[in-house]
């Protein structure tokens, strides 16, 4: 069950919109910021706000690259694998961070901590290769900066 | 400094956006203002069609005769929406613009919004650009506060409200239709026209699709006439500046307000730095992943609508994806299809089986296991591409089929050494 607080935030959005299903990513996305991702549970909650069954919300769940069906780690990386980040060194750095994080492509580190997921071009070309965790954009990558990241992100959750 | 007049860019600063405060003092809502005041709907779509303003998503689509194919008559509320959608490879210059002069976009849809008299207009904004969204909803709340949105604008009869969109994040959301899908919350797969969004768009109403680009260009043009905007160009057919985004192996990676019609050689080799030492110019994608490979023998080519057009290319985004000699084009290439294989929305059956078998021949010739007959097959699905239902699929194609017809003798070289000559 959500908290009061969120739920209510969600229904005034409902309430503004023209049609509540219009709402449907960004209520996805609030209550993902909450449970860590949608499971099935939560899509029949979010459903049930939007006036829409599970399945329609379904076909917009898994359409998109940023709603979540299966639980995922603390902290989720997207690492861009386009043109201008492959031509840069993509390949090699993906390989530094499952090395890093003991973890395949799609996968979840064994602490739990890290997901690993591929995205598309990130709109940081300029500072490419680039990566997006958690919302926050990390560019001009080289194994130095990403085992840096990597461990300010272990000891950020280690004292939380 | 750039030598070329900056009006998208004329207040860029640093690591923060021009405010409210400065926009006006620069004479920002100005236009608003006049529009408001002493100009009709037809009064501005006139001025807008006098200046040539093109629109700057890719297509160069007259932005005023895009606002008239709205019908006179056409139910309300109208709805207008700002496309932020920018997910083509290559492509960053809306984030850069929002995050120096967000209130020439606010002040351009409230101009367009006006012009054919929409009530609502939303910005669509991609994923990854949280920080981009945060500012728009900030700055429009000011604007608000300011009197310049909201209701009965500056004293007048018009009202209007402007909502952000972020959305949940694929490519083919960007498509005019597809995003109408997806802000009404279905699932985003293009809709085939006629009917016009212009005439059936956003709940069956009259909504108009611009790229934010092109809205801010809108109040500058206003404010200094048709013929100040024709004169920043170079070219005659394409108006105004464009601000186009140079990335890959140069030195100095940006985004650039430049002239239309500025050289494509000028923009890499002066603007963007030249390329990175050791590097030479192979070839490079002029405006973004869904245009053809450009070579070196076509560098001298303006960057414009026609003038690409004339020699067979597509301006696109004006996002040029510089490559050097050191750079596997077949890799390269490979990793486009990659791209558009995933992001298509799997609605028609040559984008959604198609993309994925040229990826498979693609992946064999790059991988040592490609055979000559795999050159005519793919050429011929090149061409089937267009039998799709949007635009996603032939975009998907240009740099496939411009990599056979400018780099073949690299694909031959894959199939014969049975490897990647590159690795």
């Amino acid at each position: 069950m959500l908290p009061a607080e969120i739920k209510e935030t969600l229904l005034q959005r409902i309430a503004h919109a023209i049609h509540p299903r219009e709402q449907a990513i960004d209520v996805m996305t609030i209550m993902q910021s909450h449970y860590g991702y949608m499971s099935d549970e939560a899509m029949e909650e979010a459903g049930g706000l939007l006036d829409m069954t599970p399945l329609e919300l379904e076909e917009l769940a898994t359409f998109y690259n940023f709603i979540y069906r299966r639980p995922v780690g603390r902290y989720v990386l997207h690492i861009c694998d386009s043109t201008v980040c492959w031509m840069n060194g993509h390949e090699s750095l993906l390989q530094h961070l499952c090395t890093l994080l003991q973890v395949e492509m799609g996968g979840t580190s064994p602490d739990g901590l890290f997901t690993l997921l591929p995205v598309c071009c990130l709109g940081y070309c300029d500072h490419s290769p680039a990566m997006i965790i958690n919302q926050v954009i990390y560019g001009d990558l080289t194994r130095e900066k990403i085992d840096s990241v990597i461990h300010k992100l272990r000891e950020q959750a280690h004292a939380s | 400094m750039s030598r070329y007049p900056q009006v998208l860019f004329q207040n860029r600063k640093l690591k923060r956006i021009n405010t409210l405060e400065e926009y006006c003092q620069s004479g920002g809502y100005q236009a608003l203002a006049d529009v408001l005041r002493e100009y009709t709907p037809q009064g501005v779509c006139a001025a807008v069609q006098e200046a040539g303003l093109r629109g700057r998503g890719g297509a160069g689509f007259p932005a005023a005769k895009k606002w008239e194919s709205v019908p006179a008559d056409g139910a309300f509320p109208r709805f207008l929406v700002a496309n932020s959608d920018e997910m083509e490879p290559g492509t960053f210059k809306d984030r850069v613009l929002i995050h120096a002069e967000p209130h020439t976009i606010i002040e351009g849809i409230a101009i367009a919004a006006y012009t054919i008299q929409a009530s609502k207009a939303f910005i669509f904004v991609r994923p990854n650009y949280e920080g981009s969204a945060a500012i728009l909803e900030r700055e429009i709340k000011r604007a608000e506060e300011a009197g310049y949105l909201g209701r009965r604008i500056l004293g007048s009869d018009f009202s209007l409200e402007i909502i952000v969109h972020l959305s949940g994040g694929r490519y083919i959301c960007g498509e005019g239709t597809a995003l109408l899908n997806a802000l009404m919350g279905k699932r985003p797969n293009p809709i085939k026209p006629p009917p016009y969004p212009t005439v059936k768009g956003l709940w069956d109403r009259p909504t108009v699709v611009n790229n934010i680009e092109t809205l801010a260009n809108v109040p500058h043009i206003i404010r200094n006439g048709p013929d100040w905007f024709k004169g920043l160009s170079l070219v005659e057919k394409s108006p105004g500046t464009k601000l186009f985004c140079v990335s890959g192996k140069v030195k100095s990676p940006g985004c650039f307000e430049l002239p239309m019609g500025t050289p494509l050689r000028e923009i890499i080799e002066e603007h963007a730095g030249g390329l990175l030492e050791g590097s030479e110019f192979k070839a490079c994608l002029p405006g973004g992943a869904s245009t053809r490979f450009l070579i070196p023998e076509q560098l001298d080519v303006r960057m414009d609508f026609d003038s690409m057009g004339e020699i067979g290319h597509r301006m696109g985004t004006g996002a040029i994806i510089v490559f050097d000699q050191k750079t596997c084009l077949v890799g390269a290439t490979l990793n486009l299809i990659q791209f558009f294989a995933r992001e298509s929305c799997g609605w028609c059956t040559p984008c959604r089986e198609g993309l994925p078998y040229l990826r498979d021949l693609l992946w064999r010739i790059e991988n040592g296991e490609g055979k000559e007959e795999y050159i005519p097959t793919i050429r011929s699905m090149c061409k089937d591409m267009w039998n799709s239902f949007c635009a996603l699929a032939p975009g998907a194609a240009s740099p496939v089929e411009s990599l056979l017809t400018y780099f073949e003798d690299e694909v031959h070289e894959h199939i014969v050494q049975r490897k990647c000559p590159f690795q």
